[in-house]
């Protein structure tokens, strides 16, 4: 008798329900269809890691985008946009509950993230699925845009663009005579060293392959040594190439050393030391936040009181296209989509235009080559495109 | 295979195989004399390791020498060192008895099988890995080059540099010290008392729990003094950074004889400079393969390791 009085209770409430979500439904129809002009009251979300080990690169993303709304909002001040913030904590564990959270937000339309390409690989299918606009400043495996999220977007060079501009870097810059390719075999270290052989060819002399996690390079120091090469490329992580790097230069090596986004990190130059890594070139699909365009750097500075860091160039403007296509009056998540689709433009970081399968066009990639200097990462000089 | 590379630089492979062996035979110590005494794998000795590699670069950093800071002179660089080993040696040195405490001594109050030890001493290893871990952010910690390397002399085309002079001399003489002191103490006969025969050596009046926490203390006193060795010589460590030493330092205990001093430190040394050749000959992946497999036919035909388990018998 009480359980199906339970249960009666229950199909009520699940009616009341069903109705209520009907009702909230027609009345979202009624509300956007009415406001043709901009999409007042729209929202974009960040996500990304505002707490944990790597909040750092998280907390310059989300001040870029940020700064794209507020600007946007004292430009519109009576059709504001607002940003949510989610906070991943970088854990793919967490991505899928916040990409629902997002979803089940009607209003927001876009996301400026996910920031880390693991939790992307988790929350992109979700989001995609509901349309919302995805466009990630800092992701950068490439299998993300094999996916067949049909909604996500990159805007800045993946892991594979880098190689090319590196390996032009070494070329015609640097004109390295003679080569030693080091890497970790993973998917990154192995994929760039392999560009890199391919466009330097017979310059590479020798090559060899390091585990993750190895300290100890006796070997491999001796090898570089007695192979009299020149320059060393550097496919991996800082976490092995600062040990390696300090002993070969204790055994006396002199040869200059180039590796990819995955060294460039001050704890590289502090592991080495500073006058061990002296003169190192690490490149990046990212660009200067002091070299980008416009006042940018001026006013993330006069916003936040702190200079502009990894990728917050990116946040910007990738916030900022979202937001021309909510000034623009795309209101709902499908005509946002046809937007950035079809969007050409100049950002402060690059020139934008995306791919069919949301990977910007190669032609705009800013590959930048970074030095260390002084034992801080300075840019150097943007990498040569072809 | 390049057999010829291994010609051309074969004593420039060997003092830098050498150097990291000594590394090895110091960390190989502890396991060696816990095993000798209680019969047991101190599985959480790579993290008693990994506690003093950073113990070492937050004393440096207190005493101004953090990232960035240019090295002082000889003497200001001996004092570091000696600071950073007394330090590092306390604080591994403590981690052991801890561990020994929480993780051991309730155990052997109640008479548990061994299997039951392993597990505990898994658990001890994994919960210090993780507090590490979750302090330090999981971040890799740097420290700035203490000793600029200067080449001394050179033999048959090596260049050999006063950092692994240094590092394998060190090595060598906390080994020595060591030797001496289970040879020719008292509180050493005790260790070796016990290891020979625990319930005899109750009955003579050695009290077993102080010798148990001795050995414990000092096994972690040497993984301290490697890790400052480490850090001389990496320049940079993370919360997992015990993992791997622990891994080639036990192999190295089991290679020379395990319970074995004189073995830890044969053991170690060989390791070190195998591996290295390995790495020369057949390239830098296929270490561990080479290391290994030899282990693999040391054992074949010696099952004992290289001098047999030999702790407690009348000479260690």
């Amino acid at each position: 008798m009480r359980q199906s009085l339970a249960r009666a209770i229950g199909g009520v409430a699940m009616v009341g329900l069903l109705v209520g979500a009907a009702a909230c439904a027609s009345d979202d129809e009624g509300g956007s269809g009415s406001t043709d002009a901009a999409a007042c009251g729209s929202k974009i979300a960040f996500f990304g890691a505002l707490t944990g080990g790597n909040a750092q690169l998280g907390i310059n993303i989300r001040d870029g985008a940020k700064l794209a709304v507020d600007q946007y909002n004292k430009a519109n001040a009576d059709c504001k946009v607002e940003l949510v913030e989610k906070d991943s904590a970088g854990d793919p564990a967490q991505a899928s509950g916040l990409a629902t959270s997002i979803v089940q937000d009607a209003k927001v339309l876009g996301v400026v993230g996910p920031a880390f390409s693991g939790e992307s690989k988790v929350a992109n299918p979700i989001l995609s699925k509901e349309g919302v606009v995805i466009i990630t400043p800092s992701a950068t495996n490439p299998a993300l845009a094999a996916q067949g999220d049909k909604t996500f977007h990159r805007a800045l060079g993946n892991d594979a663009s880098q190689g090319p501009g590196l390996a032009l870097y070494m070329k015609d810059v640097m004109k390295v005579q003679k080569a030693f390719v080091v890497d970790d075999a993973s998917e990154y270290g192995k994929g760039l060293a392999d560009q890199v052989k391919q466009t330097l060819g017979s310059v590479v002399t020798s090559s060899a392959v390091v585990k993750e996690q190895q300290t100890d390079f006796g070997a491999l120091v001796t090898q570089i040594n007695s192979s009299g090469a020149d320059s060393i490329f550097w496919g991996g992580y800082y976490r092995e190439a600062a040990p390696f790097l300090k002993q070969y230069r204790d055994a006396g090596g002199k040869a200059k050393f180039v590796a990819g986004d995955g060294v460039k990190d001050q704890a590289f130059v502090d592991g080495a030391g500073a006058a061990n890594a002296e003169g190192a070139i690490l490149t990046c699909p990212c660009v200067p936040p002091e070299k980008a365009g416009g006042t940018f750097a001026a006013d993330y500075k006069a916003a936040t009181g702190r200079e502009a860091g990894t990728y917050s160039a990116e946040a910007f403007d990738a916030a900022n296209i979202l937001l021309q296509g909510i000034k623009a009056g795309n209101s709902t998540r499908e005509k946002l989509e046809t937007f950035v689709d079809g969007y050409t433009g100049q950002g402060v970081t690059t020139s934008f235009k995306f791919q069919e399968n949301g990977e910007i066009d190669p032609s705009a990639v800013a590959i930048w080559a970074y030095k260390v200097q002084g034992g801080k990462i300075v840019a150097d000089q943007e990498a040569p495109k072809s | 295979m390049n057999f010829e590379f291994l010609g051309d630089n074969f004593m420039s492979l060997t003092v830098t195989g050498l150097t990291q062996g000594a590394i090895y035979a110091l960390v190989a110590l502890g396991y060696t004399l816990v095993y000798g005494v209680l019969r047991l794998i101190n599985f959480a000795h790579s993290e008693v390791f990994m506690i003093g590699t950073f113990v070492t670069t937050i004393v440096w950093a207190g005493l101004g020498f953090g990232v960035g800071a240019s090295a002082p002179g000889t003497f200001g660089v001996l004092g570091l060192i000696a600071l950073a080993i007394v330090a590092a040696g306390a604080a591994s040195g403590g981690t052991a008895l801890i561990v020994e405490r929480v993780a051991y001594r309730p155990l052997r109050k109640r008479n548990a099988p061994s299997l039951i030890f392993l597990i505990s001493a898994i658990g001890a290893s994994v919960a210090l890995f993780e507090l590490v871990g979750a302090i330090t952010d999981r971040q890799p910690r740097g420290m700035p080059s203490l000793v600029q390397p200067k080449v001394q002399f050179t033999i048959f085309g090596a260049d050999i540099t006063n950092l692994q002079i240094g590092i394998i001399l060190s090595a060598l003489a906390m080994l020595a010290g060591l030797d001496i002191f289970i040879n020719r103490t008292r509180l050493g006969r005790g260790v070796r008392a016990v290891a020979q025969n625990p319930d005899v050596a109750a009955l003579m009046g050695v009290n077993k729990d102080r010798v148990i926490m001795l050995i414990f203390v000092l096994g972690g006193m040497m993984a301290g003094a490697a890790s400052v060795l480490y850090d001389i010589k990496v320049g940079l460590t993370t919360y997992s950074v015990g993992f791997l030493i622990g891994i080639k330092a036990f192999t190295a205990a089991v290679l020379g004889g395990i319970g074995n001093l004189r073995g830890a430190l044969l053991g170690g040394l060989l390791l070190g400079v195998v591996e290295n050749y390995g790495a020369g000959v057949f390239g830098n992946e296929w270490m561990d393969v080479v290391a290994f497999v030899m282990l693999v036919v040391v054992l074949l035909f010696r099952p004992t390791g290289l001098l047999g388990e030999s702790l407690g018998r009348a000479r260690a």
